[in-house]
């Protein structure tokens, strides 16, 4: 099993305290180990509201954020330490597509230039013909039609389609993962069917991992193998989605799913749930965080935060309703999706024996 | 004829009055551009009773905020209201005179914008925002209140949208997205109006505070015994918000019909689809868009404009576009399908 990236105890830390802070220090991504592994190409949601921390996440992954403590390594080796060629070759092994696909955009340029300025930048064609093969084959594979997209400007064409041309800009590098940040939040629900299908493509077709950044889990839970669940910094669950949308754990992730506008009008909401107070600093509470706005808030929540606890193999939680089950050993939160892939390997293995 | 029935609804605590609210009838706007005329909205009709919540939905391009604007009289050229009337508690408004519809705007009928964030002035505080519409709107002979009084009334309107009153003091820069649309509301509710129009009202925040900001302008909502018409494509938000849902394709309005009967059993074809390809959380299933764009609203098909993308079309939706058809109760749709059944 080899790692493409890890995040080993990062935290990263906004804002400052002392003499010329104010004060206010937003952690936004809090101790988090984990792995994304790149023979076993999955599909990991992290889900949470604004403010949660997952767009810190992704960026942290991205390498455009340095991590105010802990190491990210990157094939093994300390991002820090990279040579210029290596670092290079990992901003083509993973490839962001960015939430607003209007601003993705020079208003200026046909839609052809952001398809081939990759390829001129990383030498990826040796003419132009195998160029313009390239930009064909990957519009293709996105479900758009090289004559119907090419040679026009971004505003001639609908979100849709300029969401998906980025889906294909990001194929022509063949990157390891790709990181996809409210990919459909601009789009028009009947679109986004379309641009998320071309995403699972990507990673059953092509083998490319994705980590999709989100607060829909109802698009989550259809797309992804596993999720994890961002409250101000921290991750409060992880597993599979298999696992962790049908039994819900930590009573945050309680909240989400039950204030996903179903649409069922026969089944609304209960009562109108208590607002996040955003004036209290991250450092200065000792407990859980969500401990002022959990419905099941117990004396030590707002004394000691939680860690890890292990529900069962494919779930954990940061709540103390489950410290009996006792704390996980790895710190690797991505431990907990692993031991399905191997379940499932293991299960064709006894068939044949 | 008595309509009792058709205003029953599953939502806990909803007062409906069999009071016209509000009754659009054939409303049509349009825009003159150089390549012909934009049908944007074309021949509206429905009607809201006191205390009822409306859900308007359709894509991006459907006219659906076109509908929204001209029923504030805020089209602005090229667009224009070509034909059809709105009446507001029994006053037609697209009669006003320009000074008596600038006083109806918020005192009768606010507008919740989509994209609070957008809407707020960066450089003004957020007290002074909340009282700019209420001193404006004060009658020639009416006193100017003090400052008292507006600090009163500013403390009273932040506490009602579930913001503590020190928000206040605070400039819009300072307010998370939420906050800033519970200033919207505030500001939108300041005068009491009959109607709310509330546009897309939570299209950039996530689940939870979404759920908050439509609990919030639920309660105020029946808390002013006022109607209003919610914009927007969220069916999920619609099915948890609305008594009644309608639905647009291309500038007209294909279903009209209470949330629970629409959602348990679509007529439109468009609405059917719509319905149908709503991702669950109970199964999981290939996602199923709908297939095809729609038409442009400058050169709109001779038929039925959804013919095209239309899995039930056969040979007369070519050629005649649908007319509006009542299938008992309030349930209109504008589809050939029917037209037997309303018949016999």
């Amino acid at each position: 099993m080899s790692t493409f990236l890890e995040l080993d105890h990062v935290t990263k830390k906004f804002g400052s305290e002392g003499m010329f802070g104010n004060g206010m220090v937003t952690i936004a991504v809090d101790d988090v180990s984990l792995t994304i592994d790149e023979d076993e190409p999955s599909i990991t949601t992290v889900a949470g509201e604004s403010g949660s921390g997952k767009t810190t996440l992704s960026r942290l992954l991205l390498g455009s954020h340095v991590p105010t403590e802990g190491r990210m390594l990157y094939r093994g080796k300390d991002f820090t330490q990279l040579t210029r060629r290596e670092r290079r070759n990992f901003r083509r092994e993973i490839q962001p597509i960015f939430q607003d696909p209007f601003e993705s955009y020079n208003p200026f340029y046909k839609v052809d230039h952001v398809l081939s300025e990759p390829i001129k930048n990383f030498k990826l064609a040796s003419s132009g013909r195998e160029k313009n093969r390239m930009i064909e084959d990957a519009l293709e594979m996105v479900g758009l039609v090289p004559g119907e997209t090419l040679g026009r400007f971004p505003h001639q064409l609908s979100g849709g389609q300029r969401q998906r041309i980025m889906v294909a800009r990001a194929l022509l590098l063949k990157p390891r993962v790709i990181l996809a940040d409210e990919p459909v939040s601009m789009v028009d629900a009947s679109l986004r069917a379309t641009i998320l299908d071309s995403i699972r493509r990507l990673n059953r077709d092509l083998g490319i991992s994705v980590v999709y950044v989100t607060h829909d889990l109802t698009t989550a839970y259809q797309i992804s193998d596993n999720i994890l669940i961002m409250y101000r910094g921290t991750i409060v669950e992880a597993g599979t989605v298999d696992q962790v949308i049908p039994n819900p754990q930590h009573p945050y992730t309680q909240l989400l799913i039950e204030s996903i506008p179903q649409p069922d009008p026969k089944n609304r909401w209960g009562s109108e749930p208590p607002q996040q107070n955003w004036d209290t600093s991250d450092t200065d509470i000792a407990g859980c965080r969500f401990a002022d706005r959990c419905p099941a808030v117990m004396d030590q929540c707002r004394t000691s935060a939680p860690k890890q606890y292990l529900i069962n193999e494919k779930q954990l939680t940061r709540c103390f309703l489950h410290e009996e089950k006792g704390e996980m050993q790895n710190p690797d939160i991505t431990s907990t999706f692993q031991t399905e892939s191997e379940t499932i390997k293991a299960i064709p293995a006894d068939m044949s024996a | 004829m008595s309509t009792e029935q058709s205003i029953q609804t599953y939502r806990d605590g909803a007062r409906i009055t069999d009071v016209d609210a509000l009754v659009v009838d054939g409303l049509s706007v349009y825009y003159e551009t150089e390549g012909g005329t934009v049908k944007a909205c074309d021949g509206v009709t429905f009607t809201l009773k006191q205390g009822e919540r409306f859900a308007l939905v359709g894509e991006s391009g459907s006219g659906k905020t076109t509908l929204a604007m001209a029923l504030m009289r805020l089209t602005r050229p090229p667009g224009h209201i070509a034909k059809g009337s709105v009446t507001l508690h029994g006053r037609d408004i697209t009669s006003l005179d320009d000074k008596e519809m600038r006083q109806a705007r918020l005192a009768e009928i606010a507008l919740v914008p989509q994209g609070a964030m957008n809407s707020l002035n960066p450089i003004m505080r957020i007290g002074k925002q909340i009282i700019d519409g209420v001193i404006d709107h004060l009658k020639d002979d009416e006193p100017t209140p003090t400052k008292d009084e507006l600090d009163e009334m500013v403390h009273d309107l932040l506490t009602r949208v579930g913001l503590r009153p020190g928000v206040a003091r605070l400039w819009p820069h300072e307010l998370s997205g939420g906050m800033k649309q519970r200033v919207a509301m505030a500001i939108g509710i300041s005068l009491r109006p009959k109607l709310i129009i509330a546009d897309e009202p939570t299209s950039a925040l996530d689940v939870v505070v979404q759920r908050q900001i439509m609990q919030t302008l639920g309660r105020l909502q029946e808390g002013l015994d006022a109607s209003i018409m919610l914009v927007g494509h969220d069916m999920g938000l619609v099915a948890q918000f609305a008594d009644t849902i309608g639905v647009m394709y291309a500038g007209k309005l294909v279903e009209v019909g209470p949330v629970e009967e629409v959602f348990s059993n679509p007529k439109h074809p468009y609405t059917k689809l719509l319905i149908g390809s709503l991702p669950s959380l109970q199964e999981k299933r290939e996602f199923l868009g709908i297939p095809g764009l729609p038409p442009l609203l400058v050169d709109l098909p001779l038929g039925c404009a959804f013919a095209d993308r239309c899995p039930s079309r056969f040979d007369k939706c070519e050629t005649a576009i649908p007319e509006k058809l009542n299938i008992g109760g309030r349930r209109d749709v504008a589809c050939h399908l029917y037209e037997d059944e309303v018949q016999s």
